[in-house]
């Protein structure tokens, strides 16, 4: 009996010890922030980091030619002072703004930015960015080897680059501000090898001041920031392998400022319910859709009607009662706040009775069987499901394969292995707000071989021409004819319905009262969660 | 002895070897290419094929594991895919975190399993015991996960007793500790009451209680003592598959261990971070054995290694 007991005071005794020997948890951490993340932050290199989490750290770390306007997707020169663009739209000449400097103190030059560009283009790199810079002239040459430097990047002199293309891309600004143009200094890059994506030196608000793996980054202010004023924060701390349900515990005690992972999902209805945690809860839009794609080379897929049929079949509403209301219903390809978003597309209707008439008429009125490829992350299972539900109403009988997401992936980019597969935990984010971000990697010709992901396997070459077209419109004075052109393709699309677009999901953005700034940054469409380089504390 | 040892070590690089063969075959008989994952959503065919030649993913199985081989003798364990960094360097990180949390829950485990194991034998089939053993039972079944976020809710949330969750001091230890404890404690009582059960009724135990020594000296130093042998096998078993990652108790506490950094790896098929998890996991497990056979005969004179 004693036995126990001391097991028990020892445990006591420890635990008033803890409270004393534990340091005072958060308060007063003046002009710092805290944001919380479960996963490991990966790499800081430009040119290869890709994820949601890592995009916007690096975006404060480093700097392009282009950028946007805070909360807006509002092109804006940043290390470019001005450029001009050719009649043709091939040719882009950028003048650079003259004193910026690199964290190391060296001033930004032309040659840099050639630089940074044909590293990201490097094989060596292995940067999954290369693909976006295709239309400049001479990039395949160089990633075979058999060209020294990329023929489209000229340095005309210290302060001027000239960009030639082989084709007009009226989202050519846009690939510029992406993250793998950022611009790097040749000399830290070759001085700390394959570790520069762990000792990144840049030109941006913030540089690295500590990086303890699996437990926290940490960032200061550059002092010598080339915009004025930016940025408000002294300090920036990332803690690493923080589960969302603790982050939300911390979050409540003042502990951390931003649940970098959002509200977790058992807590959500919860949050929008209490009048005093919903104050903390920025709610906004954001660039995404998720959707069914329909594998249009397999049968009996390969018939429009069918297609057509099983967008028919989806109760919408339905599926995003199962998350908690977190969306709006998709009816297009793109989302709400796209530029070509068509406001007055209504889609395929919600209608049992016509999706059954459409399947008798393409001679399966008593349905057949598939498969459906999901992942197999919450809430992905229970969507699945309720999509199965509503095919078998028309007589489908959808086998579920709920996967690893990389798994998934895997099936989706091999050719006729996923008739179905709910996007889900990989649902496309637009990597610039330009419409055809949503057609060349996930629904053109161009695209259509294994291991991309045009998981619809849909190529119409008509569209692809359209699409063509509508990028050749590169000046400014065409951009409202350009939207309407895509409009036009994005219609066409879902004529031939290679997708069952689902939802758009909002983002719900879960910060601390000190923490401020723009309601707008707390939801900014390009960085995730909040804009690290114009958010303040307030109190 | 010494003989022992090495036969032991001489086993232990065959464990190991064999351990990596498989682990290689299956991470490549996975339905998922890691070219893609790096290469990300956007890349066309010919940047996965660049990027797969670029890493050796191109080589035949055999090929690439020699070369895998090659580099772990002269203990490189290559660079993981995602971070770009050596996976040594990520290894590294996290290994004090591991140990901390290894020797923390090895402790709880024991200061909860050994009384209550004991406590359950001496009052055997009394309502004690069987309420002792429920309790077992549950703490074994219980979902580490929901005792987790349990204790953090009530202990750090609510009573300010903890923090809540994360790494560097003693304070942060006790609850990740005492939720592993409370899991395998109950394993340690089960077995440490089957094994005072079978030790208590032996003659040596009649014989000192004979020669008129107190109960609290039988039990301790001659009854307990003998018990203690199937509770050390577990502690070295325990010594392994701790330092190999305990998953749920890191994620929920936040605590930097090797077992997130499997998990992590394991969702985008970071090959190179999983073989070197497994092969730091395989080399514990085969110490904690090794530890754990090499402390038998300090208990027991009868064991022993020629």
């Amino acid at each position: 009996m004693r036995q126990g007991w001391i097991g028990l005071a020892a445990l006591v005794g420890l635990a008033l010890l803890a409270s004393l020997v534990a340091p005072t948890w958060g308060q007063n951490r003046g002009d710092s922030m805290i944001v919380t993340f479960k996963d490991d932050i990966s790499t800081l290199d430009p040119a290869i980091g890709y994820d949601w989490q890592n995009w916007s750290i690096i975006k404060s770390i480093f700097d392009g030619l282009m950028d946007y306007e805070p909360g807006t997707t509002k092109l804006v020169p940043h290390l470019a002072e001005s450029f001009t663009v050719s009649a043709d739209g091939k040719s882009y000449t950028f003048k650079l703004r003259r004193g910026v400097k690199f964290h190391n103190g060296r001033e930004v030059t032309a040659a840099d930015v050639k630089y940074s560009l044909e590293r990201t283009l490097n094989p060596k790199t292995q940067s999954p960015g290369a693909g976006f810079f295709g239309d400049i002239a001479g990039t395949k040459e160089f990633a075979d080897g058999k060209a020294k430097e990329v023929s489209g990047i000229k340095t005309a002199d210290k302060y001027t680059i000239a960009f030639t293309l082989s084709k007009p891309n009226a989202a050519f600004l846009h690939i510029l501000a992406l993250n793998f143009a950022h611009v790097v200094p040749k000399e830290e890059v070759e001085k700390t090898g394959a570790d520069f994506g762990h000792k990144p030196v840049g030109t941006g608000a913030f540089k690295v001041k500590e990086w303890v793996l699996g437990q926290r980054l940490v960032l200061a202010r550059n002092p010598d920031y080339f915009v004025k004023g930016r940025p408000y924060l002294e300090e920036i701390v990332f803690q690493v392998g923080v589960e969302p349900n603790v982050a939300f515990l911390k979050l409540q005690r003042g502990e951390v400022d931003i649940l970098g992972d959002g509200i977790p999902p058992a807590e959500f209805t919860k949050v929008m319910n209490d009048a005093k945690l919903r104050a903390l809860v920025a709610v906004g839009d954001q660039l995404q859709t998720g959707y069914v794609t329909i594998n249009t080379q397999v049968k009996p897929f390969t018939d429009v009607r069918v297609r057509r049929a099983v967008n028919m079949a989806i109760d919408k509403q339905r599926i995003i009662r199962i998350i908690n209301n977190r969306a709006v219903p998709a009816v297009q390809v793109l989302p709400p706040l796209m530029p070509g978003y068509d406001k007055e597309y209504k889609g395929y209707v919600f209608d049992v009775a016509q999706a059954k008439k459409l399947l008798a008429e393409a001679g399966y009125p008593s349905g057949f069987s598939t498969v459906l490829y999901a992942n197999n992350t919450d809430p992905n299972p229970r969507i699945a499901q309720a999509i199965q539900q509503d095919l078998a109403a028309i007589g489908i009988k959808a086998e579920l394969k709920t996967l690893a997401q990389s798994t998934v992936i895997e099936a989706g980019g091999t050719k006729g292995q996923a008739p179905l597969l709910w996007s889900g935990g990989m649902a496309w984010i637009a990597d610039y707000p330009d419409p055809n971000d949503f057609y060349w990697p996930i629904l053109s010709c161009a695209s259509l071989s294994p291991g991309t992901w045009n998981w619809a396997w849909y190529c119409n070459q008509r569209v692809e021409k359209m699409v063509e077209e509508a990028d050749a419109l590169v000046q400014a004075s065409q951009a409202a004819a350009r939207e309407a052109k895509y409009r036009d393709i994005y219609r066409a699309v879902m004529q031939d319905a290679p997708w069952i677009p689902i939802f758009h999901e909002k983002r719900y953005t879960m910060h601390t009262v000190r923490i401020g700034g723009s309601p707008l940054l707390f939801n900014d469409p390009i960085h995730i969660p909040v804009h690290y380089t114009e958010v303040r504390v307030v109190q | 002895m010494g003989v022992y040892a090495i036969r032991r070590l001489a086993q232990s690089v065959v464990i190991l070897l064999g351990v990596t063969v498989i682990t290689f075959a299956l991470l490549y008989a996975l339905p998922a290419d890691p070219a893609r994952m790096i290469a990300g959503r956007s890349a066309t065919a010919d940047t996965v094929a660049r990027i797969r030649s670029e890493l050796g993913l191109d080589q035949p199985l055999p090929v690439q594991y020699a070369r895998y081989l090659a580099r772990l003798v002269r203990g490189n364990l290559g660079r993981s895919y995602a971070q770009k960094i050596e996976v040594t360097d990520l290894l590294r990180s996290r290994l004090a975190a591991t140990f901390w949390l290894m020797l923390g829950g090895i402790a709880f485990e024991l200061l909860i399993g050994l009384p209550v194991g004991m406590l359950a034998a001496l009052r055997r089939r009394s309502a004690m015991d069987q309420s002792v053993m429920v309790g077992a039972f549950l703490g074994v079944s219980a979902p580490q996960f929901v005792v987790g976020l349990f204790l953090l809710y009530w202990l750090a949330y609510r009573w300010g007793l903890f923090p809540l969750g994360g790494y560097g001091s003693p304070a942060h230890l006790i609850l990740p500790a005492f939720a592993l404890g409370i899991a395998g404690g109950g394993w340690y009582a089960r077995v440490m009451r089957s094994a005072m059960l079978d030790v208590i009724h032996q003659d040596y135990v009649r014989t000192a209680r004979a020669k008129g020594l107190g109960e609290t000296r039988v039990i301790l130093k001659h009854a307990m003592r003998n018990a203690l042998l199937p509770v050390v096998s577990m502690v070295g078993l325990d010594i392994g598959t701790f330092m190999g990652g305990v998953v749920v108790v890191e994620s929920v506490f936040s605590w930097p261990g090797i077992g997130q950094l499997a998990w992590q790896a394991i969702q985008i098929v970071d090959i190179p971070v999983i073989m070197g998890v497994v092969v730091v996991s395989a080399l514990a497990i085969t110490t904690g054995n090794l530890l754990a056979d090499l402390a038998y005969p300090l208990l027991d004179p009868k064991i022993r290694y020629g």
